[in-house]
């Protein structure tokens, strides 16, 4: 970094927040994802009147600029994959208001999901987005990669508890979008433009989030099925029944295994398929909608239905379905996590085709996930240096994004593009799609400043590259 | 995996980071940054930074590793601020061996170090007291009966009026005033002897004295062989046993740190008895990882893994074999403050609650964050005493929350880290830090 350019940095946030030397700059070199790419300097802006000094600044010098939350993402959203300046904005986690009359709450981008959680339901409250890595994700990365979890099912995603924000542009303005109304009509709906950008139209500085009453109760079954498609029935029909379940979750046999192997909990090791199905709402109708599933589940083949009895049985249920991530990377140490979604109904195809896939390329393909609403979790446990394997599973990568699109559905349903699905958007977009996205981009960033190398191919740019 | 790269192929490494890629590699790629550690590391949440989380240092070893960053000059300080704490350990999803890592960073810094003669004030001082003063347990014990007079002479008071030490520097004269008060020499238990149990002999115990606590907190060894004793057992004392060797493991010294291990394993051996017990959660975590240290050693694996087995806490000892003679009602609030090492890398935490929650008359209330680091970390709060005093007064603002008037540690370091607090916060004169063994001990009117 010239040195003309640091000490403009430096009149802008003071020197305990800037980080230049090696260490510190390969400590941000990372996400949960793939790849490793080193930043000239980092900074953690506490303010946004800093963040616009710094964006302004970025534009005058041309500094790309990589906003970054906890990095946990999965697709490398917050990777400086152009070098350029990382801003760490966990330190901008100081506002975290419950305002219960409105039910509200008014967060700095750097507080973490959990803690959002709490404080809601210290007021009685309930903010339903739940991405299994809410202990740790910042509200900000949430918002930006519009996250969710098995909650999403009835509850829908995060950008649908979003309803204003501040945010720094990428040209270093700061405006104010939406407000404190769930009911919003004035011009351009620029919240829901933001929310699931990825950090490329905005740094979002300050949000507010709708909040809903809590669900009085709650219950729960584990079901297993001898085969896929049999679960994958009991899901439609359960649907169809006019019944909403609040999360319905699958794990195939591979993840049955592995988490069996990892931390025995009793789970049925020759069963092909689980699933799980939570209901919540009022006490007494929750007894008839439990009831109803059951027996769906019954009826569709499956050879055992446990209905959780208590809290305790209800957490044991629920921990076999949390132990899945940790207990598929005992297999290898490199485990790249897609998020490839169908509509419901496709369901069973899907499973069929990544059957295939596995089977073609010869890979520990495992696949668990939020099956209500179509967002399976086909994971490939691999080594990234184990690179004649890494070839195998680019390959199976792009098929699996086929197999998505061609049935209808999404490259990502969670995860969000980054940098590993970016070059699969024209599949699924089309030349114009991806056309129309891109004006957005060049209109909001002339320079191209804010998070360069995301979401858009390079040029020519048709397939994942994993090894280098 | 069949073609994994080896070592090889990650070319120009010099023998350092060789020897770094050779014992930590495979451990560091077990991570899968996913950050679910982040939240429980002390000094992420101190220092707010990546390079000061537990993610953060497994890269950074793993970068080292791979030559693309220098090992004195850009790992040892991050490595250096690490509490060893190891509650990240327990956080991660995947069990990446954080401990392994943080020792074989530690080794090649020290290693790389010597090599370079680069010594900084601190690291001699901190070399001299682990190379001359740990290893021999009649020189610490010599070190021990200093203090002793020190504090019974007035002499003390004098220096602490003139603010004498305060002006040598600031770590040293707050440490000086939370020195334990000791035992006159002649009260102390002979190594080599062996203590009858009271009543029926349940169980033959071989205990492990531990250098600090033998030196400067012989009451409360003496103490916890009579605890032992009045739940039936038959208490040994190893006549040759020395150091536990964590101190020198964590500075890396893994060298010295074996032989240590070696030298126990054979006077507890020697001993025949059915448990090994110890009362200090750094010590104990160091003997019941002899397995791992001696892993490369043949003929020494298995005699390490029996040690291993036969380890114990006191508190586990005592709620195995209680209940307890208590003797009397315990008046006020008693807290509890894990040790580190005793409920992260040994797993006891709910034994010591356990024990404190049968005194008779006792009060006890749970602190929010009692099972994060106090940030003693072995003599991190020498080494790096900004760091530390940052997160121990945050600490205490818990500790005040709870309005105990007595908190309970399991292990020397943290019991020192505790009192320094209460004397930061001003309220030494109302709250009380004492060892486990002490309040259980005063319970059953034991002096
Ligand atoms: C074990 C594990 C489990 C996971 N489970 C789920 C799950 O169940 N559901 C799910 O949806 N995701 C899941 N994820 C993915 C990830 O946790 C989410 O994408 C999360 O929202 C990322 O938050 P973060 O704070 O880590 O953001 P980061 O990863 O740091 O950043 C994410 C993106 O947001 C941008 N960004 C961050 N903060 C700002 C800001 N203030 N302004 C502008 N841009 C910003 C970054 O540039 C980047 O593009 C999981 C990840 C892991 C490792
Ligand atoms: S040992 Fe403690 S201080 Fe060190 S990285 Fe782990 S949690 Fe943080
Ligand atoms: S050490 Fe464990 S918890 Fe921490 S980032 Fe690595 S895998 Fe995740």
């Amino acid at each position: 970094m010239e040195k003309h350019v640091l000490e403009e940095i430096k009149q802008i946030v003071s020197e305990e927040r800037i980080f230049l030397n090696l260490a510190e700059r390969y400590s941000y070199s990372y996400d949960a994802s793939f790849g490793e790419y080193l930043p000239e300097i980092a900074v953690q802006p506490i303010s946004a009147e800093e963040i616009s000094q710094l964006v302004k600044l970025a534009n005058k010098y041309r500094i790309p600029v990589y906003p970054r939350g906890a990095a946990t993402s999965l697709s490398g959203g917050p990777l400086p994959v152009k070098g350029g300046m990382v801003l760490d904005m966990t330190r901008l986690n100081k506002k975290l208001v419950i305002d219960r009359e409105n039910l509200l709450a008014i967060v700095s981008p750097g507080v973490i999901t959990a803690d959002i959680h709490k404080k809601a339901e210290e007021a009685g409250l309930f903010y339903p987005p739940d991405p299994s890595s809410s202990n740790v994700s910042t509200i900000g990365g949430n918002l930006l990669e519009n996250s969710s979890g098995p909650k999403g099912l009835k509850y829908g995603t995060t950008k649908e508890y979003v309803i204003g924000l501040e945010v720094v542009t990428p040209t270093g303005e700061i405006i104010h979008t939406g407000g404190k109304t769930v009911k919003n009509v004035t011009g351009y709906d620029l919240t829901r433009l933001i929310v699931g950008s990825e950090g490329t139209l905005g740094i979002v500085t300050e949000a507010i989030l709708r909040l809903i009453p809590k669900p009085q109760a709650r219950k729960t079954l584990l079901a297993s099925f001898d085969r896929l498609v049999d679960s994958g029935h009991a899901i439609t029909h359960i649907l169809s029944a006019g019944v909403l379940p609040s999360a319905m979750e699958l794990m195939d046999n591979a993840c049955i295994r592995a988490v069996e192997n990892f931390s025995p909990s009793g789970l049925p090791l020759d069963a092909e398929a689980l699933i799980i199905v939570e209901v919540d709402g009022h006490p007494t109708a929750l007894k008839e909608e439990i009831k109803r599933c059951e027996s769906i589940c019954l009826q569709a083949g499956a050879t055992n239905v446990r209905v959780a009895q208590n809290e305790e049985e209800r957490m044991s249920i629920w921990k076999a379905r949390k132990m899945v991530s940790p207990a598929i990377t005992q297999i290898g140490p490199t485990k790249i996590s897609e998020d490839a979604t169908v509509p419901r109904s496709q369901i069973p195809a899907m499973m069929e085709r990544l059957k295939e896939i596995r089977e073609t390329y010869q890979l520990n393909l495992v696949v668990f996930g939020h099956a209500g609403d179509g967002n399976l979790h086909p994971n490939i446990i691999t080594d990234k240096r184990n690179i004649e394997e890494m070839k195998r599973v680019e390959d199976a990568v792009s098929e699996i994004f086929e197999a998505a699109v061609s049935l209808g559905g999404t490259l990502s349903g969670e995860h969000g593009i980054g940098t590993l699905k970016a070059p699969y958007m024209e599949m699924e977009l089309g030349k114009d799609g991806l056309m129309m996205m891109k004006k957005i981009k060049e209109a909001w960033d002339p320079h191209n400043i804010l998070n360069p190398g995301k979401i858009f191919p390079e040029h020519g740019q048709t397939k994942v590259v994993l090894t280098s | 995996m069949s073609s994994l790269p080896s070592s090889k192929q990650i070319s120009n490494l010099d023998g350092k980071a060789q020897k770094l890629f050779d014992l930590s590699y495979d451990a560091t790629n077990q991570c899968v940054q996913c950050g679910y550690c982040l939240p429980a590391c002390p000094t992420y949440e101190s220092m707010g930074k990546e390079s000061a989380s537990p993610r953060g240092r497994i890269n950074l070893v793993k970068m080292a590793a791979e030559g693309k960053i220098d090992i004195q000059q850009d790992l040892a300080e991050p490595i250096d601020l690490c509490l060893g704490c190891r509650a990240c350990e327990v956080a991660c999803p995947v069990g990446v061996p954080y401990g392994h890592i943080l020792e074989s960073a530690k080794e090649v810094i020290a290693e790389k170090q010597a090599e370079e003669k680069q010594f900084p004030f601190g690291d001699k001082v901190k070399s001299i007291l682990l190379s001359s003063v740990f290893p021999y347990p009649k020189r610490l014990r010599f070190v021990g009966n200093l203090t002793r007079f020190y504090q019974s002479s007035r002499l003390n008071k004098v220096i602490r009026k003139g603010k004498i030490i305060d002006k040598i520097s600031e770590p040293m004269a707050q440490m000086e005033k939370i020195l334990p008060l000791l035992e006159a020499p002649a009260k102390r238990n002979k190594w080599g002897t062996t203590i009858p149990a009271k009543g029926e002999t349940k169980a033959s115990v071989a205990f492990f004295a531990g250098c600090i606590m033998d030196a400067m907190m012989y009451r409360t060894n003496r103490l916890t062989i009579e605890l032992l004793t009045s739940i039936g057992c038959e208490v040994i004392i190893p006549k040759t046993q020395n150091c536990c060797g964590a101190l020198h493991a964590h500075q890396g010294m893994m060298k010295q740190a074996k032989e240590m291990a070696k030298r126990n394993i054979e006077a507890f051996e020697r001993s025949g008895a059915d448990y090994y017990i110890n009362n200090a959660g750094g010590c104990g975590a160091m003997l019941r990882e002899y397995d791992h240290l001696l892993v490369d050693d043949a003929s020494w694996y298995e005699r390490a893994k029996e040690f291993v087995n036969k380890s114990r806490d006191i508190s586990e000892m005592l709620v195995q074999y209680g209940p307890l003679p208590f003797k009397k009602e315990w008046q006020g609030m008693i807290t509890y403050q894990d040790s580190c090492h005793l409920r992260n890398v040994q797993g006891v935490h709910q034994e010591p609650r356990l024990l404190l929650k049968s005194i008779p008359g006792a009060t006890f209330i749970e602190m929010e964050g009692s099972d994060r680091c106090c940030a003693s970390g072995g003599i991190y709060n020498l080494l790096h005493f900004e760091e530390s005093m940052k997160i121990l007064d945050a600490k205490m603002e818990n500790v005040k929350k709870t309005k105990a008037a007595t908190i309970v540690t399991a292990n020397p370091g943290c019991l020192l880290q505790m009192r320094l607090g209460t004397e930061r916060q001003g309220t030494s004169d109302q709250v009380q830090t004492l060892h486990l063994v002490e309040v259980l001990a005063e319970a059953c009117e034991l002096q």
